[in-house]
């Protein structure tokens, strides 16, 4: 039995096949909708979150299996003072796989060490997202048709996003990515992460305060929110919010190939007149994360694909 | 320039990073030591090496300490025994993979803050740091 805490959890292979199975659900959807018949999935959000929240049980109910869980913790026996080990061990006996989201950072992981079933995080904290992550690299990958030599911007708040240290680990797996890290100094991706994951490595990577600078050159622009709370004064932060949002004017310095990408939920920092540029591709990510959850779940589970009659790796 | 008396009988712990030597004092709970020990703290020695650096010395029966504890903490730290006014031993700590129940988790969003029996688990990364395997944070000294 296997679990998805982070996405090391996974090889770099392992990952490659699960995209296939996505990109096979994504094609034909219809194929797969009695794969987990009477398998059910734990839906366990110790906190509120709608979007994936609802991705998971969509992708639960798609694959034509059942869900049963919380939405909130308050609503837990958590509120009570339920430890997570002795929650994830009760679940065990009702459910066939379990999808926690937890405030707390290491949560699915210390649910995963008394689990008997396998154990998906989806989120905990701000450390880990791993299904995130997972739909990032596959939309990059249909967008692209490559998770190789790929020039890849980060912008925004690189020292707080999770998604973004997530999505660096992963792709400093693949070949020939180089890597444009694009904040303020406040915000810069963290050093641990440069020295370990790209400085260890040998990875090409720069550091740039403007995105204007370096979107000529970019094949992804993965953005995210620069949030007022994350600096020291206002006065910085008043003078550097809007060198961190994405226009249509920014965009006409970028590639037509070019593919924006977003964790979501944004605020202000792609304009709404992006939505329609078609290198917008934040919505399709939102998309992509049902087929790939379906994927996950079904690979856990050792349900093979009707389409192969195989699974898509041994768990 | 400062002096402190050699000692005859005791360690000599070198080459800790500057700010931390009070830090590395209340985690080795040398202020338990029986009170026929004595034990000077040198804060911000001049160092060809590193600049500034930090020394503790004891005098006294240390059979008590636990050295290991200093490799994990700050693996550039060597330790001198001392016997009757001869070096007898010299110390370089090792790193071991994990530590368990050893060390504790300061992040307050980590999920060891409050969950019962969570053992406190961390692992050495590549450049030689230790990690909460939990929520990754990595383990400092405080100075």
């Amino acid at each position: 039995m296997r679990h998805l805490i982070d996405p090391a959890d996974f090889t770099l292979e392992e990952t490659l096949r699960l995209m296939d199975l996505a990109d096979r659900i994504h094609d034909d959807p219809a194929a797969y909708r009695n794969v987990a018949e009477r398998k059910r999935l734990a839906s366990l959000f110790y906190e509120p979150s709608t979007r994936t929240r609802l991705s998971f049980e969509a992708a639960m109910y798609n694959l034509g299996g059942q869900v049963l869980g919380f939405p909130d913790g308050g609503v837990s026996s958590a509120a009570k003072g339920e430890t997570v080990a002795d929650t994830i061990r009760i679940i065990s006996f009702y459910a066939d796989i379990a999808a926690i989201r937890h405030p707390k950072e290491g949560a699915a992981l210390r649910a995963a060490r008394f689990s008997g079933i396998p154990v998906i995080n989806a989120g905990d904290g701000g450390h880990s997202h791993p299904t995130q992550t997972l739909l990032d690299m596959m939309t990059i990958r249909r967008r692209t048709g490559r998770l190789t030599d790929l020039t890849v911007g980060f912008c925004g708040d690189l020292k707080f996003g999770r998604t973004v240290h997530s999505l660096i680990r992963e792709l400093a797996r693949c070949e020939g990515i180089k890597f444009v890290l694009i904040s303020p100094e406040e915000l810069r991706v963290p050093d641990y992460i440069i020295e370990e994951e790209l400085q260890a490595r040998n990875l090409p990577f720069v550091e740039v305060r403007t995105m204007e600078e370096v979107l000529p050159e970019l094949d992804i622009l993965y953005m995210t929110r620069v949030q007022r709370e994350r600096f020291f004064n206002e006065e910085d932060y008043v003078r550097l919010k809007n060198t961190y949002v994405l226009t249509k004017e920014k965009l006409a310095l970028a590639k037509p190939t070019m593919s924006v990408l977003h964790p979501l939920p944004r605020v202000n920092e792609i304009a709404l007149e992006v939505d329609d540029d078609p290198r917008a591709a934040y919505f399709e990510q939102a998309e992509n994360g049902v087929y790939m959850r379906m994927a996950l779940i079904m690979t856990l589970l050792g349900l093979k694909d009707p389409k192969t009659g195989e699974v898509a790796f041994e768990c | 320039m400062l002096k402190v008396d050699e000692i005859q009988n005791g360690v000599v712990i070198d080459h800790i990073t500057a700010g931390t030597g009070l830090g590395l004092y209340h985690l080795l709970e040398l202020e338990k030591l029986n009170g026929d020990a004595s034990v000077a703290l040198l804060q911000n020695v001049r160092s060809e090496k590193s600049g500034k650096k930090d020394i503790i010395k004891i005098e006294g029966d240390v059979s008590r300490l636990n050295f290991d504890i200093l490799g994990y903490l700050d693996p550039q730290i060597s330790i001198t025994v001392i016997e009757n006014g001869h070096i007898t031993n010299k110390i370089r700590p090792q790193q071991p993979k994990r530590l368990v129940n050893i060390i504790k988790c300061t992040n307050p969003r980590c999920i060891t803050a409050i969950e019962q029996d969570c053992d406190q688990i961390f692992a050495l990364t590549p450049s030689g740091r230790y990690r909460c395997v939990y929520c990754e944070q990595e383990f400092k000294v405080k100075p």
